[in-house]
């Protein structure tokens, strides 16, 4: 028994649902009761969709228990094939349901309906959403395709039989599903990537597939999984029984697509990517490299996300955007090892968990600059005054825009160096911010980015800040007696640009006091000023 | 009661029920009580529903929770009832300004016949008085969405303090601007002992016995009602304070029961529910003859239709409710127009295929719900608005109203060439 507050991902039903409703032409019976339709709003309202997912509920209740409530799972299969007439039928249970043993998906291979039936087993006190999503692809598709697994022995087809076959490459984009992060655009984005380089696309799945395309994933020359979590057991079960090789590498930022280009090229047998395609395409690094970019060195990023989103954030993180990855982790256990090796790439070790709290207590500890994290991470930066983008499901509403925003290939590059950027503040604008904090109209306003956030940093320690907020503004009569500036020390403050001065004075008196050093020359101000630059 | 006749046989359904469970009602429970804990004992479902439903993860730490249940747990009973008292002795430990812990019982926990009352107790034993521990069940296999309310209060009434005297007792969830708005008109025609359940603080319970007179604020508290009634207090029958009319009456019912003079009360009455009326007209004149088409949700369903009929002039295509409770709606039946379709129960794919082919100008429906129907072409309230607004008093009827006429209005003002 584990106490939960807030959950990253839901049950593995759900999962199975993502994948029902990311198809067309699949329907799902579950057995279950009737609180557990709320995951319809998942898909209507966070994903706004405009039709129902395509799920029978059981909603078994009390009084069915003492009955047979295997007769209304029967009767609820056979009216959801007569009503909706489903190429492929999903049948299973959710947590109450596993319970009772009603053995909904025998129950569904006993009657005669006409469709090919998938019995789903995901075992709801142990697994989660992803596992349940994953699962399901891989049920699904193995279903519709073990009768033409070759036999053992025979010559599995080679990537580049295309040559032969004298037509164009063609590959299946595995794992984009509702309610995963951006999936819609970067399907969008992939396809017009590929058609660059002449490769065509054989079979999205599952989003918009229907079981009668699953049937043709064989026919791939190659698997894309761009999204492990929901597609890495259906790519193995593919590779191992249908010789389909696998590319693994996820295209997100600049250096990953140019990795992915390469080894998809090489894979098939194309020409390899031109070098110079990234910068010709994608503005990312331009912008990156741009003088105005210099004020991102070293941004103190705390990444938490899905395994997929955070390896790939801190890639981009520390390569791309120069910033000091000070945290990395992911809620995915079953992709743990893959976000550890990352870590320990950066010197870290990864943050393997569920628990939200322990989430927020890594971030607090971390004392980042900036965020990029799930939702539950958007709310716990909010609460300690960091800025944050969000990177990752889970969803909320305003992480399905209405504009084309996806995070793979160039134009995901390009999203993801706006989205990441504009929370913090732009370079210059910071530069002068910095210049004049400790001015009295700059003392609200220049976190409004944090959408209502009443302090920066509350609880964080001071570092957290920079280092100029350590330094408090004097009093005109400083403690210890009385802090006096020489002629000279006069002479050099005057000679200091007017919006500069007064945090160069208050910053060497602070400095001054601090050393119980009574009267400022030119030089204390020199010495003050190698201080605080450290 | 004779006028409920002209009311047509109800359509009673049982198919798939597109309904939350009485988990859902944690979500405004916890808010009206902010010492109190909340912890659902089920699985990660549980956990998930209310988080999807209460839609927004502000709270640091919330004050409700889920002891997920895991498979070790299944494996034996005594070992569930270990993991419990441990996981409450961690969050006690963490949340010491808790004062009362409800433990919620889910579908899962009721299949497995986990006794919660048994919990209940062992651990108010052992709590020694710092918190009160309390357990209902919120599961869907037995509740829906209000329900849990009902569940929550009912677990209370034991530990309400016994009094003789005279009082009037308030049931249901108020907003607790619109409280403090009849406990302060209540007051004007001189009832002054008005207490509330649930109390805004959980340890602040208010005393039951035979002077206690009830008066119901929300129509699904009928198992707090009977448990009340076991320990002396009498209900007072009246329609709910819903529109003008409605809460008029249910203020006035509430004074006649307690001997107050008609004509105080009208002096008290009468210049709210005429300035109720003058902000209504607008919204009445939206409404008028829109045909309405609720699904059942809320179990408010019954006050509503006879407010948005009577008091804005919509047309009742079909008033479906959760389960129809006769004499809790007592009052509220004989008030909606002769002819009404009334449904109990649901068969969801069903109901939807009356809404096509009645073609209402709204449907009050369920999240799940909505934005599928406004894809063809229906505009839609979403019921879940209902019972997390103030709703309730004469002040609100417009603002009620206007919950209704905001999507007709929406609808007017978009243009797309």
């Amino acid at each position: 028994m584990e106490l939960t507050l807030w959950t990253y991902e839901g049950p593995p039903h759900v999962g199975a649902m993502r994948v029902a409703a990311s198809m067309e032409g699949v329907h799902y019976v579950l057995h279950a009761p009737q609180g557990d339709t709320y995951a319809d709003l998942l898909f209507t309202m966070i994903e706004r969709r405009d039709r129902r997912p395509p799920v029978t509920y059981t909603t078994f209740q009390a009084r069915d228990l003492g009955g047979d409530t295997a007769e209304l799972v029967k009767r609820s299969i056979q009216q959801a094939v007569d009503r909706f007439q489903p190429e492929a039928l999903l049948v299973g249970e959710s947590c109450t349901a596993e319970l009772i043993q009603d053995q909904p998906g025998s129950l569904a291979h006993g009657m005669d309906l006409g469709v090919p039936v998938v019995s789903l087993d995901l075992p709801a006190y142990s697994k989660k959403e992803n596992w349940g999503a994953a699962e399901t692809l891989y049920q699904l598709c193995r279903g519709l395709l073990k009768d033409l697994v070759p036999p053992p022995g025979t010559a599995k087809p080679g990537p580049e039989r295309w040559k032969q076959e004298n037509r164009r490459p063609r590959v299946n984009l595995l794992g984009p599903s509702l309610l995963g992060f951006r999936c819609r655009d970067d399907v969008r984005e992939l396809r017009s990537l590929l058609a660059d380089h002449g490769i065509d696309v054989n079979v999205v799945a599952p989003l918009g597939a229907r079981p009668a395309d699953l049937i043709r994933l064989p026919a791939a020359d190659a698997n894309l999984c761009l999204y492990p979590e929901v597609a890495g057991p259906l790519c193995s079960w593919l590779e191992r029984n249908f010789g389909t090789p696998v590319v693994r590498t996820v295209p997100i930022g600049i250096g990953a697509t140019a990795q992915f280009l390469r080894e998809l090229s090489s894979l098939l047998g194309l020409e390899p990517p031109e070098l110079r395609e990234a910068d010709r395409s994608s503005r990312l690094p331009w912008y990156s490299k741009s003088v105005d970019s210099t004020y991102l060195t070293g941004k103190r990023v705390f990444i938490f996300a899905d395994a997929t989103h955070a390896i790939a954030a801190a890639r981009i993180a520390s390569r791309e955007l120069g910033f000091t990855v000070v945290g990395l982790g992911s809620y995915s256990r079953e992709q743990a090892r893959e976000v550890r090796a990352a870590a320990q790439e950066l010197g870290l070790e990864a943050l393997i968990s569920d628990d939200y709290l322990a989430v927020e207590q890594a971030m607090a500890d971390a004392a980042p600059e900036l965020v990029l994290g799930t939702q539950m991470e958007r709310h716990s930066a909010k609460r300690l005054g960091i800025p944050c983008a969000v990177i990752s499901a889970p969803l909320h509403v305003q992480d399905v825009p209405a504009r084309y925003a996806p995070q793979m290939g160039w134009e995901g590059a390009n999203v993801i160096f706006d989205s990441w950027v504009h929370p913090l503040m732009m370079g210059l604008e910071e530069h002068l911010i910095g210049m004049f904090r400790h001015d009295f109209e700059f003392v609200d306003g220049h976190f409004s980015h944090l959408e209502g956030a009443s302090a920066p940093a509350l609880q964080l320690p001071a570092t957290a800040a920079g280092g100029a907020s350590e330094v408090t503004p004097l009093s005109a009569t400083p403690e210890g007696g009385a802090l006096r500036w020489t002629a000279s020390g006069e002479a050099e403050l005057s000679r200091i640009p007017f919006f500069v001065r007064g945090k160069v004075r208050r910053n060497t008196e602070a400095y001054a006091n601090e050393r119980g050093v009574a009267e400022i020359t030119e030089e204390t101000l020199y010495e003050a000023k190698a201080h605080f630059s450290r | 009661m004779a006028l409920t006749s002209t009311l047509p046989p109800v359509l009673r359904e049982s198919g798939q029920r597109e309904v939350f469970c009485g988990l859902t009602s944690i979500v405004w429970l916890h808010r009206r009580m902010p010492d109190a804990f909340f912890l659902v004992v089920g699985s990660r479902t549980c956990a998930h529903l209310i988080q999807s439903a209460a839609g927004v993860m502000i709270f640091a730490e919330p004050r409700f929770g889920t002891a997920i249940l895991g498979e070790r747990d299944l494996a034996g009973l005594a070992d569930a009832n270990e993991e419990l008292d441990r996981l409450v002795g961690d969050l006690l430990a963490r949340r010491p300004e808790i004062r009362t812990l409800f433990l919620v019982g889910s579908c899962p926990s009721e299949v497995i016949k986990l006794d919660l009352a048994k919990a209940a107790e062992r651990i108010n034993t052992r709590m020694q008085g710092r918190v009160r521990v309390v357990n209902y069940s919120g599961s869907g296999i037995e509740t829906t969405f209000t329900q849990g309310e009902d569940g929550a209060l009912t677990s209370l009434v034991p530990l309400l303090p016994s009094s003789p005297d005279p009082q009037l007792l308030i049931v249901g969830t108020l907003a607790d601007g619109v409280e403090e708005r009849f406990l302060s008109l209540f007051a004007r025609m001189g009832l002054e002992t008005v207490r509330t359940l649930p109390p805004r603080q959980s340890t602040d319970l208010p005393p039951v016995g035979p002077g206690t007179r009830l008066l119901l604020a929300q129509p699904f508290v009928a198992d707090t009602v009977r448990a009340l009634e076991r320990r002396g207090a009498q209900r007072i029958s009246a329609p709910y304070p819903l529109g003008v009319e409605g809460s008029c009456a249910w203020m006035a019912a509430a004074a006649a029961a307690f001997g107050i003079d008609p004509q105080r009360v009208a002096e008290v009455l009468d210049p709210l529910a005429e300035r109720g009326r003058r902000a209504l007209e607008p919204l009445r004149r939206k409404l008028e003859g829109k045909r309405l088409f609720l699904l059942p949700d809320s179990q408010l369903e019954i006050p509503l239709a006879r407010f948005l009929h009577r008091e804005c002039g919509m047309e009742l295509v079909e008033v479906g409710t959760p389960y129809l409770d006769r004499q809790l709606m007592a009052e509220e039946l004989p008030l909606l127009p002769e002819g009404t379709q009334l449904s109990e129960g649901q068969d969801v794919e069903k109901q939807l295929e009356r809404v096509r082919a009645s073609r209402p100008d709204l449907v009050v429906c369920g999240m799940g719900l909505a934005n599928p129907l406004e894809a063809e072409g229906f505009a839609t309230k979403w019921s879940i608005e209902l019972v997390f607004s103030p709703i309730h008093g004469c002040d609100q009827a417009a603002d009620l109203a206007e919950l209704f006429a905001r999507p007709l209005n929406r609808r007017e003002l978009l243009q797309w060439n």
